[in-house]
């Protein structure tokens, strides 16, 4: 599997995200933010979180008009595959890759903490590691992680299964605690939670590991 | 042509320039200086900047050590851990603006502190913050916490550096001065350090990172007074911090040094341009000469004097290798960040200022730093306390509730959850209890850390409570399995013009200097904070020890599991018996009465090796310190989510606040291997409970763990916030 992981000003989970895609056994390139192309035969392009361009604006509204989001979105287009942690959620969201948007917290405090969340479907490449109803532990550290999106789009996304992940306890007040969400070719994932936190027991757990696993597996045969 | 303003006495005693130290210009100077040059003064001079209450006692610390590779004296210290790799480490207050802007101050301190450690090569791998606030109910202390915290996490989270520890107190003394200390530490290469003096002549100097504008103006100057009732007036002072500038001038520092174009570099604090340039000059031995009209401005028709006493943030200054300019440009180009040569390095002993063609400052450079005042202040010994009134013996779960219904000991996860204590991947021990613990990326090596002050303590017995502060410190690396390697202080004190508080600091250092010795963890860097006081009244001397240790191999010397079902309870060191000054007693009885515990360096080395020495038996460590015996076995018990019976129900050993103790989990035939070891090394073992069940008890009294659990987590939102 071949992977890029987009670097923008203020992105500050970048190396993290590419240490999970290399234990998982990809090969990682970084690609700057003012780039405009991809490298040609990456599988999936890795878009981490942080606070690009300091989240001033709008969380990763500024990242979505970035020379590089223009190949990011041709990527999508072309059937790529897309994964978006916290920061990169927002800026999928920005893009029009995803629906939604994702709101301040609705305590509107910063939140850092492990959280359960229950797989809601395994029918993609990044959930087919787990089982529909799996409780899994993942951290979340946002500020700006309230998923929020109308009741049309709301019923869409349930009638199409492309909700990903809900919370157990839902940290920052999201629609129908809804965690990560998928496109409709089931082949961009926007997830607040950190799975590349959860890849390492001396670190957050191993949760996370059956995601790099199972997308490694999917790319490697495709 | 702007003109600047007369000299006169009143304009002398607005910029903190007392006569005599007036006098001391006229004769460096042999004239008045200009209003710029008076700035540069008092900003060279100030208490801030020139330590000149405190450098006679500061002198005294112990400094050295073969692992040690920096101390003090540059932007941070610097401590090797083997492997060609090294830890640059310091922490520094940022009080007075924090008080007076909650947010932006603590968010600036965190921010300066950060710039510290990169600025030597060091990329930020952890950071910690020690908070002391006034009575929750005191009207200002819950917008102060609030505001502190989410300007920490506002500024460490954007900047990507976990925050793993810390401390957060409350007592009166901080009605009127909350502080705020923060800790950064950050990973280099041993052989690619950077430094501040300046080499070579006719070298380009450069400014980077944000443009200048009128921000903090004063602001060192303000952070060396005291407070009264005017203190609103002061918030123009207060700099503005901005965190994605700061990752992007880190980002760029870093790569810059890569490219070899950095000779030297220091970050712009407090009075920025001018203690910067000076600092690289003074180091080098050479002069340095400023065209402001070069330096990147941010507001139109700033002075002189404005440019030069500016504390806008995310700014550096760099002596620049000529033959690398364009690499170098280019660097910053790519990060969006100004890049100019606003002077150079001269041979003589001068600090010339040029703007708009003319001459605005023209000074002897080494006298601004070399001839800054120092005083041996006036101090008096701080009375032994009196004996210990009777203590009543308590119920022990009431005495327990008492603590931790106190937002003083109960669990503090609304602070460390508005921190990312995870990104970079490689946090072990997130914050919570004892020290935090960060992996050195790549490899299979650790640093813990931890920051320890108990100031009570230090107010009854400044030198028992200094040595106090570092012992905690090195018990609560050792409970995680560490090895202490060295220190930093940051001292804060009240007025050191009134002798008992100049003696506090005296005893403090004192005691510090005598333990940072025996245990073998020097002090690589520090900071001082004085005039924490307002209307007269002085906080809690607070000398805060920020100390890092290592662990060589996380498999083997990692004590991070936790109690079970089952495990014995083991109490290394001797029954508790002294509540002087203990938590019991404040938190419980409302009294701060008795001397301070004393401090038996022998024994804390002693056992503290004997922890180190046995981790393969251990299976959960904490050290006791205050809240005695009692809170600490219900931490660990609350951590572990499993009961815990202890059998004496004596106050004085549940609640005595005696030094060099720690608790120890471990199953019954480990119990027995640590009791043959602690017979071998002399080291005073016992066993005191077991961990059973879903309640908490200490001899006939009894309460589910369930409900202790829920108060503890409860406490510090409900009472602080």
């Amino acid at each position: 599997m071949k992977a890029a992981v987009l670097v923008f000003p203020g992105s500050n989970c970048d190396r993290d995200m590419a240490v999970a895609f290399e234990r998982a056994g990809a090969k990682v390139t970084m690609v700057w933010h003012k780039d405009t192309a991809l490298p040609g035969d990456v599988d999936i392009v890795g878009v981490p979180g942080g606070f690009s361009f300091g989240d001033y604006l709008r969380c990763g509204a500024i990242a979505a008009r970035s020379p590089i989001t223009a190949s990011l979105k041709a990527h999508a287009e072309r059937g790529g595959y897309v994964l978006g942690v916290c920061n990169g959620f927002q800026v999928l969201t920005e893009t029009g890759l995803l629906p939604g948007a994702l709101m301040r917290n609705a305590n509107l405090k910063f939140v850092c903490r492990a959280l359960d969340l229950r797989v809601e479907t395994s029918q993609s490449d990044f959930t087919s590691g787990y089982n529909a109803g799996d409780m899994i532990s993942i951290p979340v550290a946002h500020h700006d992680g309230n998923y929020t999106v109308d009741d049309e789009t709301l019923a869409k996304l349930r009638a199409e299964d492309r909700i990903a992940f809900t919370y157990d306890q839902n940290p920052n007040g999201s629609t129908a605690d809804i965690a990560g969400v998928l496109s409709e070719n089931r082949r961009v994932l926007g997830m607040m939670p950190h799975p590349e936190r959860a890849v390492d027991a001396q670190h957050g757990g191993t949760d996370g590991v059956a995601m790099f696993r199972s997308l490694t597996a999917s790319l490697e045969t495709a | 042509m702007t003109t600047e303003p007369e000299i006169t006495e009143e304009i002398i005693a607005a910029h903190g320039i007392k006569p005599d130290e007036y006098a001391n210009i006229l004769r460096i100077l042999n004239r008045d200086p200009n209003f710029t040059e008076l700035g540069i003064f008092s900003a060279m001079w100030n208490e801030h900047c020139s330590y000149k209450s405190s450098k006679k006692w500061l002198r005294t610390l112990p400094t050295e050590g073969p692992q040690v590779i920096c101390g003090p004296g540059e932007n941070a210290g610097i401590v090797d851990i083997g492997d060609g790799q090294c830890i640059v480490f310091k922490m520094e207050s940022h009080n007075h603006p924090s008080y007076i802007e909650p947010y932006q101050g603590a968010a600036t301190g965190v921010g300066g502190i950060l710039r510290d450690v990169f600025t030597m090569g060091a990329r930020p791998i952890a950071a910690m913050n020690s908070l002391s606030f006034g009575e929750v109910t005191h009207p200002k202390t819950k917008r102060l916490v609030h505001g502190v915290v989410e300007g920490i996490g506002g500024y460490g989270n954007c900047f990507g550096v976990p925050t793993v520890g810390g401390e957060v107190r409350f007592h009166p003394a901080y009605n009127g001065n909350c502080l705020v200390n923060a800790f950064a530490a950050g990973l280099a290469d041993t052989d690619k350090i950077f430094y501040s003096a300046a080499s070579g002549v006719g070298m380009p100097v450069v400014y980077l990172g944000a443009k200048t504008g009128r921000d903090g103006v004063g602001g060192a100057t303000m952070a060396s007074a005291e407070f009264d009732d005017t203190i609103e007036e002061k918030r123009p002072t207060v700099q503005v911090g901005d965190p994605f500038t700061e990752k992007r001038l880190m980002e760029a520092t870093l790569e810059l040094m890569a490219t070899g174009a950095v000779i030297s570099i220091q970050d712009m604090g407090a009075a920025g341009l001018t203690c910067s340039a000076v600092e690289m000059g003074d180091k080098g031995e050479l002069g340095i000469k400023l065209n402001l009209d070069d330096v990147p401005q941010r507001e139109e028709n700033m002075t002189a004097y404005e440019m030069m006493l500016s504390e806008s943030q995310e700014r550096m200054l760099m002596v620049l290798n000529p033959d690398k300019e364009a690499e170098a440009r280019a660097v910053f180009e790519k990060w969006d960040l100004d890049f100019a040569i606003v002077g150079e390095t001269i041979p003589e002993d001068r600090f010339l200022i040029m703007h708009q063609g003319e001459c605005r400052a023209d000074l002897p450079l080494r006298a601004l730093s070399g001839n800054a005042p120092e005083y041996d202040r006036p101090w008096v010994e701080t009375p032994e306390a009196a004996p210990l009134a009777d203590v009543p013996q308590i119920d022990p779960i009431d005495g327990l509730k008492g603590l931790i219904s106190s937002p003083n000991y109960g669990a503090k996860q609304w602070v460390y959850e508005q921190y990312d204590h995870m990104v970079m991947a490689d946090t072990v021990r997130r914050p919570g209890l004892g020290a935090g613990i960060v992996r050195v990326h790549g490899t299979e090596k650790a640093v813990a850390f931890t920051s320890d002050v108990t100031p009570r303590y230090v107010k009854a017995n400044p030198v028992e409570g200094g040595k106090q502060a570092v012992a905690e410190a090195y018990r609560n690396l050792t409970a995680v399995g560490a090895t202490p390697l060295a220190t930093t202080d940051n001292m804060n004190f009240g007025n050191p013009e009134k002798p008992e508080i100049m003696g506090q600091f005296v005893g403090a250092i004192q005691g510090i200097g005598e333990a940072v010795k025996a245990l073998d963890m020097p002090i690589v860097s520090g900071n001082v904070s004085l005039y924490n006081e307002t209307d007269g009244t002085g906080i809690l001397p607070t000398p805060t020890i920020g100390a890092v240790g290592l662990l060589k191999n996380l498999d083997e010397d990692l004590i991070g599991g936790e109690a079970r079902e089952g495990h014995v309870l083991l109490l290394v060191g001797e029954t508790g018996t002294h509540l002087g000054q203990s938590a019991l007693l404040y938190e419980v009885f409302n009294r701060e009465d008795g001397d301070a515990p004393h401090v038996d360096l022998t024994a804390e080395k002693k056992n503290g090796d004997f922890i180190r020495a046995n981790r393969a038996y251990i299976r959960a460590c904490t050290d006791i310190s205050d809240g005695g015996l009692a809170l600490a076995a219900f931490e660990m018990a609350e951590a572990a989510g499993v009961g815990v019976q202890i059998d004496t129900d004596e106050t004085p050993a549940l609640f005595g606040e005696d030094q060099a103790r720690y608790l120890v989990a471990c199953n019954f035939d480990q119990a027995e291997a640590l009791m043959t070891e602690a017979g071998k090394a002399g080291v005073t073992i016992s066993s005191v409970g077991k961990f059973v069940g879903d309640t908490v008890k200490f001899g006939g009294s009894e309460a589910p763990l369930a409900d202790l659990a829920a108060l503890y987590r409860s406490s510090f939102a409900e009472k602080a916030t």
